[in-house]
Parts: C-alpha cells; sequence; structure tokens
C-alpha cells in the first residue's frame, strides 16, 4: 500500500479551532508541509498574529511567538536581527498587516528585512466576528458594513501586494488562493519559494494567500470558494506582483 | 579616564559596555543624542542599530530581539513613551527582559522639551494594560549611569522583566565629566526560554494569550511573587545628611540634585534638613521612609511635576509623619535657592507646629 496523503510531523496532534470551511487550516498545513519539506523544522520561528491565526503554537511543531496585533513584521525583524541564520516568518491576517499593522509590515518590506510575511485575507476580522477589514470588497457586507462598504465612508479595499511592490527592499511577492486542489498546490510552491528567497538572503518576500470565511461571509464552505473565483480575485488579481530574481 | 559626556551618549556609552547588542529608536527630543551615538557606536562594534519607523516599532523589535536572546534596548521621550506601553506589557507578560530609558520631557500632551519628571506615575504603575510592575531606575549625574546602565541590564535578565531608567532633559542633554573605568559587563544568564528553533530540543512558545482565566491568574500570581522578589531585594536609595535630620527632602534624579543645593544652603543657616534620595523609583524605598520617621517628623516632597512621587511617600508613611510639597510642572525647572527658601518656610512652619503643640499639652 502506499501512502499518499498523512498528518506532517510538523503538526501537532490536536484539532484546528478554526470554523468549518475556514482557510487557515490548509494554510498552516501547507507551512509545516513545506518546512518539513526543506527541512527547516529546526530553523524556523514563527511570529504569530493576533486574531484567528493566534493559537499557531497549538498546532506547529517549530518554535513560536505571539505578537501583538499588528506588529508581527517588528518583532520578526527582531529575531531575524539577532538570529539570521534561522528562517523568520509572521503569520498576519488582513486586519493585522493591512490595517493596524501597515507600518510595521510597509517598512520592514522597505528596509528589505530577511524576512517573509504569510499574509491571509480574507476580506474580514474574522475571530471578531466579521467586521469590515481594510480589504473588504465595496459592497460587501460586514457587521460594521451593514448596507456594504461605501468607499466615500470606508474607504477602498487595499492591495497589499501591489503596495508593497512599489517599495524597492521587496524580492518575491505573490498573491494565491487556497480555495481549490490546484490553487493549494500554487500557494505551496509560493510558501516554499518564500522561504527559498529568505535562505538565499534576498530581502522581503510576502505571499497573500485569498482564504475563504464562509462563517463571516455568511455563505456556505462551496460558495465561499466559488466566490473568491468569481468575485475577490476581481480586486485581488493572482499571481506574481514582483519576483527579484538577483540578489 | 575622565570623558566629558552628554548623558545621553553616556547611557548609550554604558548600554554597549553592558552587553546591548541590539538598540532600536525613534527620534524624539530630548532623547536624540542618544539615537545617533548608538547609530554610530553600535555601527563601528558591527552590532545591530535600526532607526525603526515609530516608537511602536522599536519596543516590538526589542520584543523580538529579547526572545531571540538579545541584550536589547529602546529610548525614547514621554509620547513616545507612551506609545511604546503595549509592548512594555507584552515584555512583562512573556517574561521577556529589556531595557527601556524614558529621558522625560514637559507633558502632558506634546508640552514641551525641558526636563520634567512628569512621567513618575506612568512609570512606576506599570504604565501599560494589565497587572504588572516595572523596576525604575533613576539616575542624577551622567556618572550615575555608569551604575545604573549595567544594573538595569542585570536586573532585566535576572528577573526577565522590562525595566525603566527614567532620566529628564537636564541628564540627557547636560556634558559631566564620566570615568567608565568601573563599568563591568553583567554576567550572561542562562535562557533556556529564548527561541532558536526546535532543532536539538522540543518546539518553544513565548505567548501572553492565556484563555483559561484560571491559568492567567496563576500566570498573574507568578508575575506578583516576582515583583514582591524585587521590593524585597532591589531597593536602591541614597540618603544624605539624614542622621540628625529634622525635615527629611525627598527628591530623585535630577530633582535630588536641586535639592541637594538647597540643603547645603538651609544647613550653613543651621537647619536640620537632609535629603532622601529614592534609585529605585519601584520598589520604592518605603521601609528607609518609615525608619527616617522615627526621628523626623517631617517629609518635604520635591519633584518637578504637580505632585505624583508625594503618593507614595504618604502611602509609606501612612500618616506617621508630616508630608509636604513642594512641585514645579510643565518643564520648570526650580534654582536651588528658590527650593531653599520654601524649604525654609515649611521648617519654620513646623518648629511652630510642634511648639503649639508642646504648649497645649503643658
Amino acid at each position: 500500500m502506499k501512502t499518499v496523503y498523512e498528518r506532517p510531523t510538523l503538526l501537532k496532534e490536536a484539532y484546528f479551532h478554526y470554523c468549518p470551511g475556514c482557510g487557515h487550516g490548509i494554510i498552516n498545513r501547507l507551512i509545516v508541509e513545506v518546512l518539513e519539506e526543506m527541512g527547516l523544522g529546526g530553523d524556523a520561528i514563527c511570529v504569530a498574529p493576533a486574531g484567528c491565526g493566534m493559537l499557531l503554537y497549538n498546532y506547529f511543531e517549530i518554535d513560536v511567538i505571539e505578537s501583538a496585533h499588528g506588529r508581527g513584521a517588528a518583532v520578526a525583524t527582531g529575531i531575524k536581527r539577532v538570529r539570521p541564520e534561522n528562517l523568520v516568518f509572521s503569520y498576519q491576517g488582513d486586519g493585522d498587516l493591512a490595517a493596524i499593522g501597515t507600518a510595521e509590515g510597509f517598512h520592514a518590506a522597505n528596509r528589505g528585512e530577511n524576512i517573509t510575511v504569510i499574509f491571509v485575507n480574507n476580506g474580514v476580522y474574522g475571530m471578531t466576528g466579521g467586521q469590515m477589514a481594510p480589504t473588504t470588497l465595496l459592497d460587501q457586507v460586514t457587521t460594521t458594513t451593514l448596507r456594504g462598504r461605501d468607499s466615500c465612508a470606508a474607504g477602498h479595499p487595499v492591495r497589499i501586494c501591489e503596495v508593497f511592490a512599489a517599495l524597492d527592499g521587496t524580492a518575491y511577492l505573490e498573491r494565491v488562493a487556497v480555495n481549490k486542489p490546484a490553487a493549494v498546490k500554487k500557494a505551496k510552491k509560493a510558501i516554499a519559494k518564500a522561504f527559498q528567497y529568505q535562505l538565499d538572503g534576498r530581502g522581503f518576500s510576502l505571499v497573500e494567500i485569498l482564504s475563504p470565511c464562509p462563517v463571516n461571509w455568511k455563505m456556505g464552505p462551496l460558495d465561499a470558494c466559488r466566490w473568491i473565483d468569481e468575485v475577490m480575485v476581481k480586486q485581488f488579481p493572482l499571481g506574481v506582483t514582483k519576483d527579484v530574481t538577483c540578489s | 579616564m575622565n570623558r566629558l559626556m552628554s548623558g545621553n551618549a553616556a547611557l548609550g556609552e554604558a548600554a554597549v559596555l553592558s552587553g546591548c547588542t541590539h538598540y532600536f529608536g525613534y527620534p524624539i527630543t530630548p532623547q536624540n543624542e542618544l539615537t545617533e551615538y548608538m547609530a554610530k557606536r553600535m555601527g563601528e562594534s558591527g552590532l545591530c542599530f535600526i532607526q525603526s519607523e515609530s516608537e511602536i516599532a522599536a519596543i516590538n523589535m526589542v520584543l523580538g530581539a529579547a526572545a531571540a536572546g538579545a541584550r536589547a534596548m529602546t529610548s525614547s521621550s514621554g509620547p513616545g513613551i507612551s506609545l511604546k506601553q503595549e509592548g512594555i506589557s507584552y515584555l512583562a507578560a512573556d517574561e521577556l527582559p529589556a531595557v527601556i530609558v524614558n529621558v522625560v520631557r514637559g507633558g502632558p500632551g506634546m508640552g514641551n522639551i525641558s526636563a520634567s519628571q512628569s512621567d513618575y506615575f506612568q512609570a512606576t504603575r506599570g504604565g501599560g494594560h494589565g497587572d504588572y510592575k516595572t523596576i525604575v531606575l533613576a539616575p542624577a549625574s551622567v556618572q550615575e549611569l555608569t551604575e545604573v546602565v549595567p544594573l538595569a541590564f542585570d536586573l532585566a535578565d535576572k528577573y526577565r522583566n522590562p525595566l525603566l531608567i527614567l532620566g529628564d532633559g537636564m541628564l540627557g542633554q547636560m556634558m559631566e565629566p564620566v570615568d567608565f573605568d568601573g563599568l563591568t559587563r553583567p554576567a550572561d544568564y542562562d535562557k533556556p526560554y529564548i527561541l532558536t528553533g526546535a532543532k536539538d530540543r522540543p518546539a518553544q512558545t513565548i505567548h501572553s494569550l492565556i484563555f483559561d482565566t484560571k491559568l492567567q491568574e496563576e500566570h498573574n500570581w507568578k508575575l506578583f511573587r516576582k515583583f514582591q522578589l524585587m521590593e524585597q531585594n532591589e531597593v536602591r536609595y541614597e540618603t544624605y545628611l539624614t542622621e540628625d535630620a529634622e525635615m527629611v527632602v525627598v527628591a530623585y534624579g535630577m530633582g535630588a540634585r536641586i535639592a541637594k543645593g538647597a540643603i547645603r544652603r538651609l544647613r550653613e543657616e543651621g537647619l536640620k534638613v537632609g535629603l532622601l534620595r529614592p534609585v529605585t523609583l519601584w520598589p520604592f524605598p518605603a521601609k528607609a521612609l518609615q525608619e527616617m520617621a522615627k526621628t523626623a517628623r517631617d517629609f518635604f516632597v520635591f519633584e518637578m511635576s504637580a505632585g505624583q512621587m508625594v503618593d507614595d511617600v504618604k502611602l509609606a508613611l501612612g500618616g506617621g509623619a508630616h508630608v509636604h510639597f513642594y512641585g514645579r510642572p510643565g518643564g520648570v525647572i526650580p534654582m536651588p535657592v528658590e527650593l531653599s527658601r520654601i524649604v525654609a518656610r515649611h521648617y519654620y512652619q513646623a518648629q511652630s507646629r510642634d511648639s503649639a503643640v508642646k504648649r497645649k499639652k503643658r
């Protein structure tokens, strides 16, 4: 009998706390799969956010530190400057990176800090109950945009990859999704590439991952996956935004 | 060998000599010379200097560096220290060592860039959210920085807790002769808690999220016991002419320098006045005050604020002595002669009060 699928050894024997249909579980798994395949489990230090991803240390069999809301890139900077030999990455949501932590993310990117940010974009504040995020689409209904996001009152959805692409310190930026098997494979490749760029010392790398949040989107899991393809990617086009191949 | 240095620059030099390898700072007056000194000194020594995008980023870089095992420091002044409070709370909750310097300026709000002691409450009451304390060291001369800074790094490591050095604009800006020869780098502590990657050991985590209220309570009591140990072991203060003093002036930092000048004048006039200078503002030298209250009936608190430490003096004395107060908030720096006049008035008033009591008793 051939084993085609098993629990990565870097994934603890614990139940994810994520809601049904949530993308975080897939992304968590992809990260440890990549670390395992690259043999980096003993080198990795993860900075967990405030938000749905905050309990990563319950799932990852690697060193993890929790960051205050939005400060992941600054904490990762501190760690990396002490331990340049380690693989240091932060895991941040859209509220974390694109709202409260914009300055920390932006300037870590601009300094070309040799770290990786795994940026989970699900268009809402998930953990606090589905409020508007900086990435919430126009007309999207959330608990704080009851008639849909109105750009006059609440601004526009922020495209982090495109914003960061303008910064000279960034080496690799790609937007992927985890709403179907082919997309998940691409997401895994992107994570592996970002980690490799860090190992090669190329500077700041970020993988933005469009991730379903059926509970807060008030959709079934399948509809949520379809909604990413049909609606979300129009605002957040998939693909490589920046790839500086020379060091 | 004596060098003429500003307090800010001496702070930086003392930090490097104490083993500080990572400094993260953001410009704010009156502490800019420290950030600039670190840029130069750490650059020359192959150490890490980052001018961060904000005070918030700086304190979180400190947190990351401490979690990775480095002796890390940041510095700022009033408004910037307010921004750092979230990070300081996390450092305390995570039990991570760090040294934070506040070169205090006049406040509240934007205030001004003169010397002030307006951040006493913020420094001694934890400062950020949650239930925690930090040791607060208040040096009163540039030379004293060579003792206070290594002590700060040592105590931060010893207790795994952030520590504040509370100076002010005058200490930071003024130049005094300073001799670093007596400064010894504090020994390194074993740091099994730091994150190095789970290579030859199980994975570790550093976090302060504790959903279970009972476990959170347990964590808080654990921190509390640590703070109790600090209160028992780390109280530091200086006394000056207190043996026969009928009135003890209580002042710290540059306020104590001014008070010393005032006391010298008053002694020349024959007034029995002495000085108690807390070096640790927290833990506060309450026992020393109580001990002095056995012989001195009057305590005169002088602060460059509208009155903050005076609360701690009253708490320590518990009504067991008379407490007087004189403060100059807003960045005003009074001259010793001004203070000596006020102290003298209170001294003579206390004498007539005591003789009136004696008359009544007869």
